[in-house]
C-alpha cells in the first residue's frame, strides 16, 4: 500500500532520494533548490539516511565531488539551480562522457542578468549539450516517481549516464501537493544495486577522463552519443516497468486531447498543468485543440513527437527561454528540425513566454493559443513571438 | 592493445574512455607534434646532462657513447634543450617532410 501525504515538493524530492538510499550527497544550497538539500542534510544528520553528506564550498566543487563519488561506484545525488548550474557547468560537461551515473535535481530558475530567482528554462538550456539525460516533471508526483526512475536509468548497464530531473523553481519547489510515496521495500526491489563496471579501485587501478589524442577523440564522442541515443529505449522500458509496479505511466511525449486535434500546444514543465485547463475549456467549447507535454528533453524523442502530432495542422511550441538572435525558442528549434524533412508536417509556431517567473494564466493560455493560430494562418515577419511583452 | 590506433573503433573503447591498462602514454608518439628537431655537434659535448634535466618530455637519454640525445619518437621539438645547452652542442633545425 502506498500512502498519499500533503508535502512540499522539495521535501518530497528529498524523501524520494532517501528511498533510493544514496551513498553520497554533495551539494551547495541555492534558491529555489535549497529545501531539497537542506532536508537531505537533515535526514543524514538525524541518522535517517545512511549517506555521506558533503557540504562543499561551491557548485563546481559539488559536481567535482559527485564525479569522484560516482567513479568509486557510490550512488550519488546532487541538486542545484540557475547560477549554481552555471558555476558547475565545466564539471557537468565532464560527468556524462565519463559515463558516471549521477542523479541531479535542477530547480529551474532564470539565469542572471538581471537577477531573478523565479522560474524559466534558461538554466536547463545552458546544459542542453552536456550529454546528460534530461527529464522534466510537471508536478510533485511525477518528480518523486522520476527521481526513483532516474537512478534506475542512470545505473542501467546499457546506459551509465548522469540524469538531470528538472522541476520548475517555486511553481513546484515551494508548493504543497498530495503525493503518494512507494514503500521502501518496493523501491529496493525496483532499484537493485549494480556495480559500476570499472570503478576507482586501488587494487585494480584505472585512469578516468584521460587525455584523448585526435586519433581517438571522435570515437569517444560517438560512444557517448550512441549511449544517449540508445538510452531512450531503456528510459521507456524503465517507465513501463515503473507503471507495472506503481501504477503511474510516463512517456517521452504525453498527449492530452491531442489525437486528431488540428491545433496542438506543446509545453514543458509546470505550466503544462495550467495550459491543460485552458485546453480543456477550449475543447469543451468545441474547438479542435490539444496539448502535448515533453517529458524528455535529452535524448530528444523525435519519433514520439512526430507520431503525437501526425494529424495536427498547427503546432504551437511554448519556450521558457530565449536563444538570443536565433531561430526561436530552443524547444521550438528542435521541433522544427524534427519536421524539416517530413513530407507531412504541421505549421510550427514558436512562442517564448513565462520568462523569469512571469505567470501565464488559464485565460493567458487561451489567448496564447489563439495568437499562435493567427500567426500560423497569417504568417509573421519574426522568427518567433514573445508572449506578453509590453511594447 | 591488440589493434593499432587507426584500427580502433568506438566500440573498442572502455566505458567512459577509461584506460584500464597502465603505460598507454608510452605507445603514444608525441614526436609527430614536432616542427623542429634537435641536431647535435657532439665534438663540443661535455656530457653534463643539462639538456636531459630540462627536457619537459623526459625523452633525453645517454646513448652508447655517453652523449645525451633526444628520443625522436617522443621529442616535441620545443627547443628547451638547445636553449639550455651552454656548450652550444644542440641546434634546432626545421623538420622538412
Amino acid at each position: 500500500m502506498t500512502t498519499r501525504v500533503g508535502i512540499e515538493v522539495s521535501i518530497a524530492i528529498a524523501d524520494a532520494v532517501k528511498l533510493c538510499n544514496p551513498d553520497v550527497v554533495a551539494a551547495y544550497p541555492i534558491t529555489p533548490q535549497t529545501h531539497i538539500v537542506e532536508h537531505l542534510a537533515e535526514l543524514v544528520a538525524d541518522g535517517e539516511l545512511d549517506a555521506e553528506y558533503i557540504p562543499v564550498e561551491s557548485e563546481h566543487s559539488a559536481m567535482s565531488a559527485c564525479l569522484g563519488s560516482a567513479a568509486s561506484g557510490a550512488r550519488t545525488f546532487t541538486a542545484t539551480a540557475s547560477q549554481g548550474l552555471a558555476l558547475m557547468n565545466e564539471v557537468v560537461y565532464v560527468a556524462a562522457p565519463m559515463r558516471l551515473p549521477i542523479v541531479m535535481a535542477v530547480a529551474n530558475r532564470a539565469l542572471s542578468a538581471p537577477l531573478s530567482i523565479w522560474c524559466d528554462h534558461s538554466d536547463m538550456m545552458s546544459v542542453r549539450d552536456t550529454g546528460w539525460i534530461q527529464i522534466i516533471g510537471e508536478n510533485g508526483q511525477q518528480l518523486v516517481d522520476n527521481i526513483i526512475c532516474a537512478f534506475r536509468i542512470a545505473e542501467d548497464k546499457r546506459v551509465l549516464l548522469p540524469v538531470m530531473v528538472h522541476l520548475d523553481g517555486f511553481n513546484l519547489t515551494h508548493v504543497i501537493e498530495p503525493i503518494a510515496f512507494p514503500e521502501q521495500e518496493e523501491v529496493d526491489k525496483f532499484l537493485k544495486r549494480t556495480p559500476y563496471p570499472l570503478p576507482l579501485n586501488p587494487d585494480k587501478p584505472v585512469a578516468m577522463g584521460e587525455f584523448a589524442p585526435p586519433f581517438i577523440f571522435t570515437e569517444s564522442k560517438w560512444a557517448h552519443e550512441m549511449a544517449i541515443v540508445n538510452s531512450k529505449k531503456v528510459i521507456k522500458e524503465v517507465w513501463n516497468e515503473y507503471n507495472k509496479k506503481f501504477g503511474r505511466q510516463y512517456t517521452p511525449v504525453e498527449k492530452h486531447h491531442s489525437d486528431g486535434a488540428k491545433v496542438v500546444l506543446m509545453t514543458m514543465g509546470a505550466v503544462g498543468e495550467t495550459a491543460s485547463v485552458a485546453v480543456d475549456e477550449m475543447v469543451a467549447e468545441g474547438q479542435s485543440v490539444g496539448q502535448i507535454r515533453l517529458r524528455l528533453w535529452r535524448p530528444f524523442p523525435f519519433e514520439e513527437l512526430r507520431e503525437s502530432v501526425k494529424d495536427t495542422d498547427i503546432l504551437i511550441v511554448l519556450d521558457r527561454a530565449i536563444s538570443y538572435g536565433g531561430p526561436g525558442g530552443p524547444v521550438a528549434s528542435e521541433v522544427k528540425s524534427a519536421f524539416y524533412d517530413q513530407e507531412k508536417r504541421p505549421k510550427i509556431v514558436s512562442i517564448v513566454g513565462g520568462l523569469g517567473g512571469r505567470d501565464i494564466t488559464v485565460a493567458g493560455f487561451k489567448d496564447l493559443i489563439n495568437k499562435g493560430i493567427k500567426i500560423a494562418r497569417t504568417g509573421s515577419k519574426n522568427e518567433y513571438e514573445i508572449y506578453g511583452v509590453r511594447e | 592493445m591488440a589493434k593499432s590506433e587507426s584500427e580502433l573503433t568506438w566500440k573498442d573503447l572502455e566505458i567512459g574512455a577509461i584506460i584500464a591498462a597502465p603505460g598507454s602514454a608510452r605507445s603514444y608518439e608525441s614526436g609527430t607534434w614536432r616542427s623542429q628537431r634537435p641536431t647535435y655537434d657532439f665534438s663540443k659535448c661535455i656530457k653534463c646532462g643539462t639538456c636531459a634535466l630540462f627536457c619537459p618530455e623526459g625523452c633525453i637519454e645517454q646513448n652508447e657513447d655517453g652523449y645525451f640525445e633526444a628520443d625522436l619518437f617522443y621529442c616535441k621539438g620545443c627547443g628547451i634543450c638547445a636553449r639550455e645547452c651552454w656548450p652550444r652542442v644542440i641546434k634546432m633545425v626545421e623538420e622538412v617532410e
